[in-house]
């Protein structure tokens, strides 16, 4: 794109940033709802895991941990396609009639962000218990005290990996787009929006989208940045 | 002799890339069109009896009639076939093409479910069909991408007389401010999906919901085996849903680079008696999907 077409883009983000552009905002809250529901259900299913995982000792847990960075790399379209067959009026669980919903979208994301905050917190919790179990064990702690620490010492690990799936949800098109459809005022998001502009041809449009969206992201990421430097102190 | 550097190959890469990347002159031709075109098959059925009389390959971009205009706008297309006619004869009108002749025609259907819950069926005039699928609050499904299928949805829906709101969007252009506008009916009924024919008759037929469609579409999504959806047709036939298809050169005046003398010869290749003939016999599962009407000037 030429620098005329980014000067186009850049200008229309800001026009719809201080208009407060009603289509905007409402796609804006929609993208942030689904990724706040979405990563606080997956959170309350994969930190606990994640942290019995990485605690744990057993056989085969090298290849556990493998199957679970490699999901890592699941295509977002892949399990927007797998959720859709499923939720589709002839699939399994058509009945509950989640195709096409907001709801649908969050299933559809918690599926692909909970490998994403388990494998993380797993890492997390291995890269603490390392440096830290020791410490406590020279220092008297018993097994079951010397757990909780590492858990605890875990815990900027743990939010990281929390940041990056939100982040994952916020940014990923594959899911809302099979899952949600694209409907406005029902399940149009930042990034569903964007796609639609872009197959219009409307670049300045679509590009002003994801400039916004990055604003929102950025802001969100200063505020994590806050509450872990408040955890600091 | 010197032995090539890892900095030759990065040289010879770069040039490669941008070779790639630049358009080539005179040995082919961006032809910016429609979905229906290009997902029908037609397209694929007759190129290649261009590519052989002239020697130009044909590079497709199927997008909606409004995208595929944008493109052309923006100097990405040599040549365009779409439908929409009061868009195309703007974009001459506006300088951006020339030599915009009429290729050929189908038409638009209204969608929908079997049991027709909004009792459409047998109505005549299609703008009576919607309205009285806004009246009961039936499911109805919008491309809602200024394709040239959303264009003429629009179009009967301001003669349905139903109430109406506007979508705007305002964006910069070149430094200029100007606004998109769409139309669309009020309700929670009317689902807007931005997205291509295809798609648009998946969701229609996941949420047995009404639909306007061009034939070939769904043609193609209806008589596959096994069969994409099950929706019927409910309303065809009326003059509002007469779909011509137009093709036109991208002015070279606005755009210098584009393939003027390519494009030139495949408008006069489209409208010559021999490819309108294998148009008309263009046929997917025994039926016929485009009628050429290069030659009657105006239906």
């Amino acid at each position: 794109m030429d620098n005329h077409g980014i000067l186009d883009a850049l200008r229309t983000a800001w026009h719809l940033i201080v208009t407060l552009d009603p289509n905007v905002v409402e796609y804006a809250v929609r993208s942030l709802v689904i990724a706040s529901i979405a990563t606080a259900v997956a959170s309350l299913i994969g930190v606990p895991v994640g942290i019995v995982l990485g605690e744990s000792v057993f056989r085969g847990k090298r290849a556990v941990v493998t199957v679970l960075n490699t999901m890592l790399a699941l295509p977002t379209v892949v399990v927007g396609l797998v959720v859709y067959l499923f939720l589709r009026h002839e699939g399994p669980l058509g009945s509950l009639g989640l195709l096409l919903t907001v709801p649908g979208i969050i299933v559809g994301e918690v599926i692909l962000i909970v490998p994403i905050i388990v494998a993380l917190t797993v890492a997390a919790v291995a890269r603490t218990d390392r440096d830290v179990r020791k410490t406590a064990l020279a220092l008297g702690a018993n097994a079951r005290q010397a757990n909780w620490i590492v858990i605890r010492e875990s815990r900027f690990g743990v939010l990281a990996a929390v940041i990056a799936a939100f982040g994952r949800v916020v940014s990923e098109v594959g899911v809302a787009m099979i899952v949600g459809g694209n409907i406005d005022r029902f399940t149009r998001t930042m990034t569903t929006a964007i796609v639609r502009y872009v197959d219009m041809a409307e670049f300045a449009l679509a590009l002003a989208l994801g400039a916004v969206l990055l604003g929102i992201s950025l802001s969100i990421n200063v505020l994590f940045q806050y509450v872990q430097g408040g955890g600091h102190e | 002799m010197t032995r090539p550097t890892i900095s030759t190959f990065a040289t010879a890469f770069f040039c490669a890339a941008l070779c790639t990347a630049t358009r080539a002159a005179d040995d082919t031709l961006t032809l910016a069109t429609t979905t229906s075109t290009e997902n029908s098959g037609l397209l694929a059925h007759i190129h290649p009896d261009f590519e052989r009389k002239t020697g130009i390959r044909v590079k497709v971009v199927a997008k909606g009639t409004g995208a595929s205009l944008q493109l052309a706008r923006d100097g990405h297309a040599d040549v365009v076939l779409v439908h929409a006619r009061e868009l195309e004869v703007r974009f001459v009108a506006e300088g951006y093409g020339v030599m915009r002749r009429d290729v050929m025609f189908n038409d638009f259907v209204v969608i929908g479910p079997g049991d027709d819950p909004a009792a459409v069926r047998e109505i005549e005039n299609p703008a009576e069909a919607l309205r009285r699928i806004a009246q009961a609050g039936k499911f109805f499904v919008s491309r809602g991408d200024a394709s040239g299928t959303h264009v003429r949805e629009q179009q009967l829906w301001r003669d349905a007389g139903v109430p109406l709101e506007t979508e705007v969007a305002t964006l910069f252009v070149e430094g200029a401010k100007r606004s998109l506008e769409m139309v669309r009916p009020r309700g929670d009924w009317y689902l807007s999906v931005g997205q291509g024919m295809g798609k648009t008759i998946t969701i229609a037929t996941q949420k047995r919901a009404y639909a306007l469609a061009d034939r070939g579409t769904y043609y193609a999504f209806a008589l596959s085996r096994p069969a994409k959806t099950d929706l019927a047709i409910l309303c065809r036939g009326h003059e509002s849903l007469y779909n011509p298809y137009g093709v036109i050169v991208v002015d070279p005046k606005r755009h210098p680079h584009v393939n003027f003398a390519g494009a030139k010869k495949y408008v006069e290749w489209i409208t010559s008696p021999e490819v309108q003939q294998m148009i008309g016999r263009f046929t997917f599962q025994g039926k016929v999907l485009f009628h050429p009407n290069a030659a009657t000037a105006e239906r």
